[in-house]
């Protein structure tokens, strides 16, 4: 999933400061499961701004609503209404939830309240961590399962660096040595050798060389047109 | 001869070898680059001269190296993979060697987010097996890595680091290997202070004949004081100092003179051990003490080759 974080609150009241009638709006997929924007921390950051305008006399509404997903025209469509009875939405998705809904509510303005990190899973309650960096061409099936990309502070595809000591990697005490992992995983499946081979330099193009990616599948093209014809 | 370097030339003649190293300054005087070498410059072979080490921004290690050939010294230019992409790399090397520089040595690099500047956005877009490649294949074959044609030579002498001590240790051995496959004429290892636990290393390393392949210096770090060697054992990652050592730095009425005769002991030990080519002396803030270590072991006056 999709790992974020709120906004410090003051950044929040910060963003909002010129408004008067504000949306809270969450997203029932990633950032609900990682609890940084779903139903309950709207809730809790709705709360949390009528009372500062309160005590602060700022007069400022706040409506709140929680769609399940903010990365999909589907879902926003039913709420462009009473979004733009708002001066302002403030968006608890993640990065590409908060662009979708900006597109699509000209001219309310659409305000992020989480912080994007990461593509990453819960290690448990309370720790999320990160395990993808979406670089466009998958290498699991060479080091066990182990993402070299997201998880060795240096993207070394080779082996370990000098800094790897007891399993953990230069940069924290907190973080595992990725390729302390690889070695063990490889071990574990009786495939040592596949780390005798020099992994060639990378084509990172696929990556982050800086052009927005897409993905355009032509068999996908207009399916969706299709089936609505079909039912109507 | 790959590159034709006093380095290259000394091991190519079988001597033991002796390179020492030089930190650029965190300004733009050349003089510190020139003081410090100066004190090392007759007692080695070549000096190594450190890119952004501990990335702490300081003069780039092409200029210091520059410097260096300037004073009729022979660099050993370090690069590491965290500042430059692969353009960057290549063009820097091109660079160095039209400016006289032969030998490079390809590493990593310390984290940037242990450094001054933590907030920069590292590279990392080759791994130091990739740069050894690389270079290799810029000599070799005349090929950028995108496979177009180099105009001309590019003559190198390619260094690489290695670290016996690091974890997972098993793998230190087939990790070195790959250096060497992927064209490493010289490895300088991480500062050595276990010389048995070192020569386990150098076993596995004779054991598949590497030391045939490539020339290995082992690291030698001389201790100045109590707390370096506490420092050392406790916070600097592939450098193993055994607690028997630190103990004899504390107990010593003179640290620096304890600290000299440990470095001449491991000096001594290490000229046993199978397949090692040469020392590699890292002697940061200390350069003075360069002249003693090598004159005491015996190494001097260094070949004329
Ligand atoms: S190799 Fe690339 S796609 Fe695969 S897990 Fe790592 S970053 Fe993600
Ligand atoms: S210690 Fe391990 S994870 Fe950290 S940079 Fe080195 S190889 Fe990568």
């Amino acid at each position: 999933m999709i790992v974020g974080e709120r906004k410090p609150f003051a950044e929040i009241t910060e963003l909002i400061k010129d408004s008067k009638k504000v949306l809270i709006l969450g997203c029932g997929t990633c950032v609900s499961v990682c609890m940084a924007g779903g139903m309950k921390e709207v809730s809790i950051l709705a709360s949390q701004l009528r009372m500062d305008s309160g005590i602060q006399d700022k007069g400022m509404e706040f409506g709140e609503d929680t769609i399940q997903r903010q990365c999909d025209r589907e879902y926003i469509e039913p709420i462009i209404e009473l979004a733009k009875s708002h001066d302002v939405v403030v968006s608890m998705a993640c990065g590409a939830g908060v662009q979708l809904l900006s597109d699509m509510l000209v001219p309310t303005p659409v305000l992020p309240a989480v912080n994007t990190s990461f593509i990453g899973i819960c290690e448990e309650e309370g720790t999320w961590l990160e395990r993808c960096r979406g670089c466009g061409n998958c290498l699991l099936g060479e080091t066990g399962g182990i993402c070299p990309v997201a998880r060795c502070a240096k993207n070394l595809f080779n082996g370990p660096c000098g800094g790897s000591v007891n399993g953990i990697c230069e940069v924290s005490p907190n973080t595992p040595c990725a390729w302390q992992l690889v070695y063990d995983r490889l071990k574990a499946l009786d495939k040592l050798e596949t780390l005798e081979e020099i992994q060639p330099i990378r084509d990172w193009s696929p990556s982050s060389n800086g052009i927005p990616r897409g993905v355009f599948r032509e068999d996908m093209a207009g399916i969706g047109k299709e089936s609505e014809s079909a039912s109507e | 001869m790959k590159a034709g370097t006093n380095l290259e030339k000394v091991l190519e003649d079988g001597q033991f070898a002796v390179t020492a190293e030089v930190g650029p300054p965190k300004g733009a005087s050349d003089r510190v680059v020139i003081k410090k070498a100066e004190i090392v410059k007759a007692c080695s072979d070549a000096i190594n001269v450190t890119d952004n080490q501990t990335a702490v921004v300081r003069m780039s290690s092409a200029a210091g190296s520059i410097l260096l050939k300037q004073m009729g010294a022979d660099p050993v230019m370090q690069m590491t993979c965290r500042d430059r992409n692969r353009i960057a790399i290549q063009s820097d090397i091109l660079g160095a060697v039209a400016l006289g520089i032969g030998n490079i040595l390809a590493i990593s690099g310390d984290h940037h987010s242990l450094g001054n500047h933590p907030g920069a956005k590292g590279v990392f877009d080759i791994d130091s097996m990739q740069l050894i490649q690389s270079m290799k294949m810029l000599r070799d074959d005349h090929k950028f890595i995108c496979g177009d044609d180099v105009s001309g030579d590019v003559p190198l002498f390619i260094g690489a680091v290695e670290s016996a001590f690091s974890d997972p240790v098993e793998f230190r051995v087939t990790r070195l290997a790959k250096k060497v496959k992927a064209g490493a004429d010289f490895i300088q290892t991480q500062g050595v202070f276990d010389v048995e636990q070192f020569a386990t290393w150098m076993k596995g390393v004779t054991d598949r004949g590497l030391d045939e392949q490539t020339h290995i210096l082992a690291g030698i770090i001389p201790m100045k004081s109590a707390g370096m060697a506490r420092y050392m054992r406790d916070y600097v990652s592939g450098v193993y100092v055994p607690d028997e050592l630190v103990k004899r730095m504390e107990n010593a009425e003179d640290a620096k003179e304890e600290g000299l005769k440990i470095t001449l002991e491991i000096i001594d030990q290490l000229e046993d051990v199978d397949g090692v080519h040469g020392i590699h002396i890292m002697a940061v803030g200390w350069e003075d003490i360069v002249p003693v270590i090598v004159e005491k072991a015996g190494l001097l006056p260094r070949p004329i080759v």
